[in-house]
């Protein structure tokens, strides 16, 4: 398949400006005549259900919880960045552009990373005009950090909730747009599957997870903003809801999905404690600008942490990285604490290092700590039950974002017209490693400036034209698969949880397709995850009526998806015989065990397409062409 | 320190709103005081589910304290017996061995029960709608810095924003009134100057809102303000009840 990125050519700064101007506009008059359906309601989707609304198109919204404010995006913590440049410290639109592509380690457009960079002030204007109450310095004026490395400070925050709240920001707009009737909002409903007519994104099967009924709804555009896949490694910092399911069921309508292997592993959550945990707990890397990282140096060194004298200590960060220590990037300090634990040197239940903050309270008094980590220090005692102020915390590096996503073009349209796919849903921005604080950017930059613009380009065409209703054949065919798979998910009578099984899974991704991967380790898991699929179709169990609000029965489904998911992403990771981003490629490292891209094989986008279930995916590629930076390796020596 | 309890858990079990109810006993043995309590849930249901019985329903997702998705009532209290922690937070470290734990839905009348510990708390949602929000569409900020915020006034907003629609503060009330959760969005509009313009019927289409959808009214019993997660306070209250007679009196919307 050719794939076309469609980004407007000319020079990187003007891209935007002049792709505005020559989409085709739909008149003031005609946009109530559109009905666009939107799913999810994180940040990219609420942003993009309000503004669209605004603009007078007919807009209908599906979420899976009680309501839209409960969407995931709501967990982040640190902030989010803009080129505002507010502290005169040198930032600027090109400079959060270069660290944006080269964080990502090139493997994302310039196109679409420059217009992110450029959106981001407007987002910070918008957000602030709907009354998101942003940290301010005593002049009243906005205030600003940097943030995970970051040599400028560029990141607006709202204490830790920042996310909280620019989602309830966008919940507002939404929740406005609802109350005067633009907006149809459905809630407790899950994406079951896309229906395409002649080729187009022409609606949704949905099931209402309150009495377990199938609804069809047509539309003239579909837009995915259904969020990232990071349960797939069953133990995240993802909500308990968060799955895969949307995009996959577009993936298997047509929709490619790209590079499929580029996840985040965060370096500073708390670590797995025992057999029964459901999830786990970020807490800001901002820690790391405090806290030294440990090991014994010894393996089997049982002391406590506190009678460990400091000959016996490992500071392995400071001693590898002289330059940058313990604020090294999240994906060489989540490497390297794998590395001490695979080495046998970690604490705690052996999967876990030391963030060690006694000099610090001895350097600047237990008070500046406190000002600064106390409610990161008081959440980690409410989890552990340990005193971070008394005791180093222990943290370990956990599944946090996913950079892959649905493969979209520079208007954020997929391969399959009418399907735009926003927000952490699609590949686009971040490249092989996502910069802190861009998340948010992106899912609302997506919402609120690039979705209202390109999907009038798309409309236009359809003036006029007879609209598809639900009576089409197309959707009574997609309803039929889906209550036919609903069957069988239902005639699951085994011996084993939807639970247990996802935890199986989960653990073979981690070991075999996480941090580090070799090609022997994916082989492998390749044949796991096929066992597992049978394992899944002949042992599981799923318990009640799917006549009640149960579930159980969602999550079956879900797991289902993610089991033919994840071979799709063991597939990404074998293709990639490079270092990139957030993952080592074992077979592809320096000579002092860094990570070693490899430009000149795997400068592209990897975009998956669906061959039929239990056939291996085609690989479609995407060059990526770089004509405004250069392309260099990190060091952070 | 890592210690594993016994429990007793009295469990309502609901299967509709048009069914009756009433409590199951469950014995929940070797629970690990490492976790939280939806985890200890988490393996009743498991058991259950192997059992060939009905997992109990109820809902969660973040777990981490912050999308106000979970939420019962735990030993006659909302989010159980630990200060600003939403149940998802609450530890097993809390309970003894050899304790019972009655565990129950949210009783409010404006709160539909679902099934089991889940309610349908959409009526929050709609008096978000009748105007907790600046009307401002996308394009028509200024800049962000243009108007300087005192930072008491920022940091007050803040402290209200931080609710999270649980509905802990209408499920401890004993009136079922909702004020502290429409306190908090409409304090935290009414200190920032955006939210200004529409102060006066933002107050009043969100408290007739909430009496609409069935709500009680606020006896000052502070139950809300004990039982709120995020420690929204109740001065939030006296806020609203300001901004509700100022606009009452002062001004032509009625």
């Amino acid at each position: 398949m050719q794939l076309e990125g469609k980004v407007p050519g000319g020079p990187l700064e003007t891209k935007w400006d002049r792709h505005r101007f020559e989409l085709k506009l739909v008149n003031a008059a005609n946009k109530r005549k559109f009905n666009i359906i939107v799913v999810g309601t994180g940040l990219a989707g609420s942003s993009a259900a309000a503004s669209l609304a605004e603009l007078g198109y007919e807009v209908s919204v599906f979420c899976i919880q009680d309501s839209p404010r409960r969407a995931h995006s709501i967990a982040a913590q640190g902030g989010m960045n803009a080129a505002k440049n507010y502290t005169n410290d040198g930032d600027s639109i090109f400079r959060l552009f270069y660290d944006t592509i080269k964080g990502g380690d090139f493997r994302a457009r310039e196109g679409n990373v420059y217009r992110l960079a450029q959106i981001s002030n407007n987002i910070i204007d918008q957000c602030v005009a709907q009354g998101v109450p942003f940290a301010r310095d005593y002049g009243g004026l906005l205030a600003n950090r940097s943030f995970g490395g970051a040599q400028v400070s560029r990141t607006f925050y709202a204490r830790g909730q920042t996310g909280q709240q620019l989602l309830l920001g966008a919940y507002s707009a939404l929740s406005r747009q609802i109350g005067i009737g633009k907006v149809k909002m459905y809630t407790r409903r899950e994406m079951m599957d896309l229906v395409l007519v002649d080729g187009h994104a022409r609606g949704i099967v949905v099931r209402n997870l309150l009495n377990g009924e199938f609804e069809t709804h047509a539309a003239d555009a579909v837009v995915l903003a259904t969020g990232g896949y990071g349960n797939v490694f069953f133990l995240s910092t993802n909500a308990t809801s968060c799955n895969v399911g949307a995009a996959f069921r577009a993936y298997r309508k047509g929709a490619l999905f790209a590079n499929p292997c580029f996840t985040q592993i965060h370096p500073t959550c708390i670590p797995v404690h025992g057999d029964f945990q459901s999830k786990l707990t970020l807490m800001s890397e901002s820690l790391r600008n405090d806290g030294r990282v440990w090991v014994p140096r010894k393996q089997g060194d049982t002391r406590a942490p506190n009678d460990i004298p400091e000959s016996d200590r490992l500071y392995y960060l400071e001693e590898k990285y002289p330059a940058f220590g313990n604020l090294v990037p999240r994906d060489v300090a989540s490497r390297n604490a794998k590395e001490q634990c695979d080495k046998g040197l970690g604490v705690g239940t052996g999967r876990a290092v030391y963030l060690d903050f006694a000099d610090a309270i001895k350097r600047d008094g237990k008070a500046t700590v406190e000002k600064k980590y106390g409610n990161l220090f008081e959440m980690y005692e409410r989890i552990v039950a340990e005193d971070p102020y008394q005791v180093p915390m222990m943290i370990y590096p956990a599944s946090h974002y996913t950079m892959g996503g649905l493969w979209v073009d520079y208007n954020l349209m997929s391969n399959v017209p009418g399907l735009f796919v926003l927000g952490e849903a699609n590949f686009s921005d971040h490249g092989a490693n996502r910069l802190g604080a861009s998340a948010l950017m992106q899912g609302l930059g997506d919402g609120y400036f690039v979705i209202p613009y390109t999907i009038g380009g798309y409309l236009s065409q359809w003036y006029g034209k007879p609209k598809v209703k639900t009576d089409n054949p197309a959707f009574k065919e997609s309803l039929d698969q889906v209550v036919q798979r609903k069957e069988k998910i239902m005639a699951l009578k085994g011996k084993r949880t939807v639970e247990n099984i996802h935890r199986e899974m989960g653990l073979i991704l981690w070991d075999n397709c996480g941090m580090a991967r070799n090609e022997a380790g994916l082989t492998k898991a390749k044949e796991q995850i096929h066992a597992l699929r049978d394992e899944f179709w002949q042992n599981c169990t799923v318990p009640g009526s799917d006549k009640d609000f149960n579930l159980a029965v969602e999550k079956a489904g879900r797991l289902a998806d993610f089991l033919e998911f994840a071979e799709v992403m063991v597939m990404d990771a074998l293709n990639r015989n490079e270092s990139c981003g957030c993952h080592l490629r074992e077979e592809s490292q320096t000579e002092e065990g860094e990570a070693l891209r490899k430009d000149d094989e795997y400068c592209y986008v990897a975009a998956w397409e669906y061959a039929g279930y239990g056939k291996d995916p085609v690989l479609n590629k995407e060059p990526l062409v770089f004509e405004n930076v250069k392309l260099t390796q990190r060091s952070y020596k | 320190m890592t210690k594993t309890i016994n429990l007793t858990l009295k469990v309502w079990r609901q299967r509709n709103a048009e069914d009756k109810g009433g409590f199951e006993t469950y014995q929940s043995n070797n629970v690990s005081t490492d976790m939280s309590f939806l985890e200890m849930l988490d393996v009743v249901n498991e058991q259950l589910t192997l059992d060939g019985k009905e997992p109990i329903q109820f809902d969660n997702d973040c777990r981490e304290g912050i999308c106000g998705m979970c939420g019962c009532v735990v030993n006659g209290r909302a989010h159980g017996p630990q200060k600003a922690t939403t149940l998802c937070q609450l530890h097993m470290r809390k309970f003894d061995d050899g304790d019972t734990i009655v565990i129950e839905p949210w009783r409010v009348k404006a709160f539909k029960l679902i099934r089991d510990l889940a309610v349908d708390r959409s009526a929050y949602d709609k008096i978000i709608q009748a105007g907790g929000f600046v009307s401002v569409n996308t394009g028509q900020a200024s800049d962000a810095s243009a108007m300087p915020i005192k930072q008491e006034n920022a940091e007050l907003a803040m402290d209200a924003a931080a609710c999270i629609g649980c509905g802990a503060c209408a499920a401890a009330c004993p009136n079922a009134s909702a004020m502290l959760f429409v306190s908090a969005k409409v304090s935290q509009l009414a200190l920032l100057p955006q939210g200004k313009p529409e102060a006066a019927i933002r107050a009043i289409k969100m408290v007739r809102t909430m009496d609409l959808c069935g709500f009680g009214n606020c006896t000052n019993e502070r139950e809300c303000e004990n039982a709120c997660p995020k420690e929204i306070k109740i001065t939030n209250i006296a806020r609203l009840n300001r901004e509700y007679i100022k606009a009452s009196i002062g001004s032509s919307v009625m």
